[in-house]
C-alpha cells in the first residue's frame, strides 16, 4: 500500500492556471519567442517514394536576394549518430518515403524561404515502392515486442480446441484507417546555435527526452542542449522528436549565431511526424449458450516503416478485458516505404477496442444477451495477461452507472426499429480501458520562497492536459500551502528532469516526484522553513506495480441519428463513466474526457488519411479534406466518475485520463449506428456511403 | 511595401513583402501572437481577428490589401488588463485545453454574437428570421464551426459563448 496524500486542493475544480494567458493570446508558444533578424527555414520534400537523389540544382534559389543557404545532403554537417534513421536528416541521397526532407532553404523572410524552396530542382533515380498494407502479404513479420515492450503474441489455454467446440461462434475482420494527430499548433521550432550550445524553443511533449536524443544525434554533451516548451498547442502523441526538429537544428548549425525559425505547414504534418497505423483485425469469439466466453482470439496486421519500427500494441487490451478459458493474440507487421507510424492518442487501445468492443456487441446479440449484461457476465477475477489481481477494477460499476444515467434500461434491442422523420435512431455501448503508466526518472525541486510560498520546479509539459493546474494542486497539498502560494515552473530542460508527456502518465510520474520532494523537504527543513531552503528528489519506484495489474476502466454510451436517405450520421449525445482513481481536478479532467470522446467521434465518422499507392503520399493532407470534428459535429456529453480509492497506484491515488476518453468511443458509435440502421460497419470511418443501400 | 495598421489600439507603420499575410504581419512583424497559424489556408480559424469590426481569417488576407485597417486581437479585447466577458466565460467553462485555437475562438465568438444580433441568418436559422437571431446552442455550433479545436472543447465552448452572449451586448 502507498501512503495517500492529504487532499485539500486535489479533487477541487480549480480554473485552469494558464487560463488568463491563453484567452488573451499571450501564452507564448515555441514560434512566438522574438529575436532580432531571425532566419526562416522551409523544406524541400522528396517527390518519389523510394530511390536515390542524383542531383540537386539550387542555383536559382541561391541566386535569390534574401536566401542565406540551401541545405542538402551534399553540404550539410554530418550528424554524430544516425542509428535512428528518422533523425538522419540530409545525411545521404537515399529516399525512403515520399515527402522526406531532401533539402531546405534558409532565408531572411518566410516568404523568400518558401519561394526559394520551390525553386530547388531535385532529380532522382527512382526505385519501385511499396506502400500498401494487406493481410495477405507474404512478408508480414512478428516484431520482437509491441509498443512499449509488451509480448508480441500471447496464448492461454487451447484456443483452437475451445473455439471449435464453442456453442456460439463469432468470426469477423475489422479495419481502421491511417489517422493523423493534427494538433492545432503545427510542429514549430526556433533553434539557436551559439558557441557550441544548442538552444531550442520547441513544441514538444518531452523537452528532456528531446534534448537527450538531440545531444546524442549531434554528438554534444547533454548540458549543451537546452529546450524550452512552456506552452504546447496540443500533441496527442506527435509532438515528440521527429526529423523536423533535427532539420531546424541543422539549419541553426549552418547559420551559427542566428535564430532559425521552422514551422511545418498543415500539409507537411501529414508526413514525417507520426500517424496511427492502419490496422486489419481478425476477431474470433466462442461462447457457451448462456453467454460466457470460452475462446477469444485477436490477430492484428498493421504497418511500420522500413526505416524505423513502430509496432502498435493493438491487441493488448484484449488480454485484460474479459474472462475466458482460452485466448490468443498476435501482431504482424508489414514494413513499407512510408514514414514511421507512432503513438497517437491511446495507441493500441483506440483501434483495438474498436474491434473488440464491436465484436462484443455482435456476440452479445448472437447470444441473445443484453450488451451490458454480456460484459458483466464475462468480468474477470484477475488480469489474465500478468496473472496479478487488479489494484482496482470498476468496469462493472461504470457500465451500471452509465446505464442508469443514459436510460439504457428502456432500450428496445431491435435494430432499425425507431425513426423520427428522416432520422433512424439507435443507442450503443462499449467498454474502455487504459493502463496505469508511470515513467521513472522524474525529479522535482522545491524551494521555500518565504511567507509560506514555494517554488516547485520540474521539466514537465502541459500540452493542454492541465499540468499547470493539477501539479499546482498536488504541490499545494503536500506542502500545506494554498494553490496561490505555489509558483510552479515547467517546460524547460534547465529544470529538473521530467519524463515525457505520454501514455497518460504525466501526473502520476511528475506528481509522485513532487510528493517525494516535499517529503524530503519536510524531513530536512521541518514545517517552518526559511527562504531559500531547498530539496530535490526523484520519484521512487512503486513496488506495488509488481503485485498488481493497474488499469483505468470506463463505459461509453452513444446515441446515433442516421439519415435514412443520405446516410449522414449525427451523434447528439454521449455518456461516459470512468473509474480512474482519484480525479485531481474534476473540471480539467472532464474537459480531457470530452476531448477524447470528441476525437472518438472523428475516429468513428470522419478521419481517414488516404494514401495514393501510385505515389506513396497522403492525398487529403489538409483540414478541408481530412475532416476533424467541428463544433457542429459534437453533441452533448454527460461525464461521471466512479469514486475509486486506489492505494496502490501512486501517492495521489490517480490514474491517467488523457487517453481513455477516446477508447471505446468509436465502438459505442458503431454499435449505436448498427442499432439505428441494422447495418454493421466494421471498417472505420463510418461514412455515409457505407450506410446507404 | 509600406503600410499602416492599427492593432489593439496602437498604430504601426511596417514594411512588408506583397506576399505577406495579415497573419504573418501581425505575428512576425509586430510580435502580436494572439492570432495563431494553424493551417494558413482558412480551414481552421485559429488566426481569426476582428478586422474593422468583422471576424475574418487573417491568413487569407494579404497585409498590403489592408493598409490602414483597424484590427482587434485577443490581447486587445482585454484592454486595460480587464478580461472581456467572453474571455472570462471561456475560463469559467474551461472551454479550451492547449489554448492554441482559443484566441481565434474568442474573436470569432465576439464577431458571431454581433452578427446574430444584427440579424444575420445561418444555415440553421428558420425562414422566418427577422431581426436579432436568438443564439440557441444549435445556432452557436453552426456559426462556430469554422473554428476547429482538436482538443475537442466544443461542448464547453458552446455554453461559454451562450452565457457570455446572454450577459449583454459587447460593443
Amino acid at each position: 500500500m502507498t501512503t495517500i496524500i492529504e487532499r485539500r486542493a486535489v479533487g477541487k475544480p480549480l480554473d485552469r492556471k494558464d487560463g488568463p494567458l491563453k484567452v488573451t493570446g499571450t501564452a507564448r508558444y515555441a514560434y512566438e519567442y522574438r529575436f532580432d533578424n531571425p532566419l526562416y527555414l522551409f523544406p524541400v520534400q522528396s517527390e518519389v517514394a523510394r530511390g536515390w537523389i542524383t542531383s540537386i540544382d539550387a542555383t536559382a534559389a541561391e541566386a535569390m536576394p534574401g536566401v542565406i543557404a540551401v541545405l542538402s545532403h551534399e553540404n550539410t554537417p554530418r550528424l554524430a549518430d544516425t542509428s535512428d534513421r528518422e533523425y538522419a536528416v540530409l545525411q545521404s541521397g537515399e529516399v525512403a518515403f515520399r515527402g522526406q526532407y531532401v533539402a531546405a532553404v534558409l532565408a531572411q523572410t518566410l516568404e523568400i524561404a518558401r519561394y526559394g524552396a520551390s525553386l530547388v530542382r531535385v532529380s532522382y533515380d527512382e526505385e519501385p515502392h511499396d506502400v500498401e498494407l494487406r493481410a495477405d502479404r507474404t512478408d508480414l513479420y512478428a516484431p520482437a515486442t509491441v509498443n512499449p515492450g509488451y509480448p508480441t503474441d500471447t496464448q492461454e489455454g487451447d484456443f483452437d480446441l475451445a473455439f471449435a467446440s464453442a456453442a456460439v461462434k463469432f468470426d469477423e475482420t475489422y479495419t481502421t484507417p491511417m489517422e493523423h494527430h493534427n494538433p492545432m499548433e503545427p510542429h514549430t521550432t526556433v533553434a539557436l546555435w551559439q558557441a557550441g550550445d544548442l538552444t531550442l524553443y520547441e513544441s514538444t511533449q518531452g523537452a528532456h527526452w528531446d534534448a537527450g536524443t538531440l545531444a546524442q544525434v549531434f554528438g554534444l554533451d547533454r548540458d549543451r542542449v537546452r529546450i524550452m516548451a512552456r506552452y504546447v498547442g496540443g500533441g496527442f502523441g506527435c509532438k515528440t522528436l521527429h526529423a523536423n526538429t533535427v532539420l531546424a537544428a541543422l539549419g541553426a548549425q549552418v547559420a551559427e549565431g542566428s535564430p532559425v525559425k521552422f514551422a511545418l505547414t498543415r500539409q507537411q504534418m501529414f508526413c514525417g511526424v507520426g500517424y496511427r497505423t492502419p490496422t486489419i483485425q481478425w476477431i474470433r469469439l466462442g461462447a457457451s449458450e448462456d453467454g460466457r466466453l470460452t475462446a477469444i482470439s485477436h490477430d492484428v496486421v498493421e504497418q511500420t516503416a522500413k526505416t524505423k519500427e513502430f509496432a502498435e500494441q493493438t491487441a493488448v487490451a484484449t488480454r485484460t478485458m474479459y474472462a475466458t478459458q482460452s485466448r490468443r493474440t498476435t501482431h504482424r507487421l508489414a514494413a513499407l516505404d512510408v514514414p514511421a507510424p507512432s503513438w497517437m492518442r491511446a495507441p493500441g487501445e483506440a483501434p483495438g477496442m474498436f474491434a473488440l468492443e464491436s465484436a462484443m456487441d455482435e456476440m452479445a446479440i448472437r447470444c441473445g444477451v443484453d450488451p451490458i449484461e454480456f460484459r458483466v457476465r464475462n468480468e474477470p477475477e484477475i488480469d489474465a495477461e500478468t496473472g496479478l489481481p487488479y489494484s482496482s477494477r470498476n468496469l462493472v460499476a461504470c457500465l451500471r452507472e452509465g446505464a442508469r444515467r443514459f436510460g439504457w434500461a428502456d432500450r428496445d434491442p431491435r435494430p432499425r426499429a425507431r425513426q423520427e422523420g428522416r432520422w433512424l435512431t439507435g443507442t450503443g455501448v462499449a467498454a474502455s480501458t487504459f493502463p496505469v503508466i508511470r515513467f521513472s526518472g522524474s525529479v522535482a525541486r522545491i524551494t521555500c520562497a518565504g511567507d509560506g510560498r514555494y517554488v516547485v520546479e520540474i521539466g514537465a509539459a502541459d500540452i493542454g492536459t492541465g499540468t499547470w493546474t493539477a501539479l499546482t494542486q498536488i504541490a499545494a497539498d503536500v506542502l500545506g500551502a494554498g494553490t496561490s502560494d505555489i509558483d510552479l515552473r515547467i517546460g524547460d530542460t534547465t529544470l529538473p528532469e521530467a519524463s515525457v508527456e505520454g501514455g497518460s502518465s504525466g501526473i502520476a510520474s511528475w506528481g509522485s516526484a513532487i510528493v517525494e520532494a516535499a517529503r524530503v523537504f519536510r524531513g530536512r527543513h521541518g514545517t517552518s522553513p526559511t527562504q531559500g531552503d531547498q530539496a530535490q528528489a526523484a520519484a521512487p519506484d512503486n513496488p506495488q506495480a509488481q503485485r498488481y495489474a493497474m488499469h483505468a476502466f470506463g463505459a461509453c454510451f452513444a446515441r446515433a441519428r442516421v439519415d435514412a436517405d443520405t446516410g449522414e450520421v449525427r451523434i447528439p449525445h454521449m455518456t461516459g463513466v470512468f473509474a480512474a482513481g482519484k480525479i485531481i481536478n474534476p473540471k480539467t479532467a472532464r474537459s480531457q474526457i470530452i476531448g477524447g470522446m470528441t476525437m472518438g467521434v472523428g475516429m468513428a465518422l470522419h478521419e481517414e488519411s488516404l494514401v495514393d499507392a501510385r505515389f506513396g503520399h497522403v492525398m487529403n493532407h489538409d483540414f478541408a479534406t481530412y475532416h476533424i470534428p467541428a463544433n457542429a459535429d459534437a453533441g452533448q456529453f454527460d461525464i461521471a466518475w466512479i469514486d475509486e480509492e486506489d492505494t496502490h497506484v501512486n501517492p495521489m491515488g490517480s490514474k491517467g485520463i488523457g487517453e481513455i476518453g477516446i477508447v471505446g468511443a468509436s465502438a459505442a458509435i458503431a454499435n449505436a449506428v448498427y442499432h439505428a440502421t441494422g447495418i454493421r460497419v466494421r471498417d472505420l470511418p463510418i461514412t455515409p456511403a457505407k450506410l446507404v443501400r | 511595401m509600406e503600410i499602416t495598421l492599427r492593432a489593439d489600439g496602437r498604430g504601426y507603420r511596417i514594411e512588408v513583402d506583397p506576399r505577406t499575410t495579415l497573419l504573418d504581419a501581425l505575428r512576425e512583424h509586430l510580435g502580436i501572437y494572439g492570432p495563431k497559424k494553424g493551417c494558413d489556408h482558412g480551414q481552421c480559424g485559429a488566426c481569426t481577428i476582428l478586422l474593422d469590426g468583422m471576424r475574418v481569417n487573417s491568413c487569407l488576407a494579404l497585409a498590403v490589401a489592408h493598409d490602414g485597417a483597424e484590427i482587434t486581437t485577443a490581447e486587445g479585447l482585454a484592454a486595460g488588463g480587464e478580461l472581456h466577458p467572453m474571455q472570462r466565460s471561456f475560463i469559467a467553462r474551461d472551454a479550451f485545453q492547449c489554448g492554441y485555437c482559443t484566441p481565434g475562438q474568442i474573436l470569432s465568438a465576439v464577431g458571431m454574437v454581433n452578427e446574430a444580433q444584427a440579424g444575420w441568418p445561418s444555415q440553421v436559422t428558420g425562414d422566418a428570421a427577422d431581426g436579432e437571431v436568438p443564439l440557441t446552442d444549435e445556432e452557436i455550433s453552426e456559426r462556430m464551426s469554422g473554428n476547429l479545436c482538436r482538443c475537442g472543447a466544443y461542448a464547453n465552448i458552446v455554453p461559454a459563448i451562450r452565457e457570455a452572449a446572454e450577459a449583454g451586448r459587447f460593443w
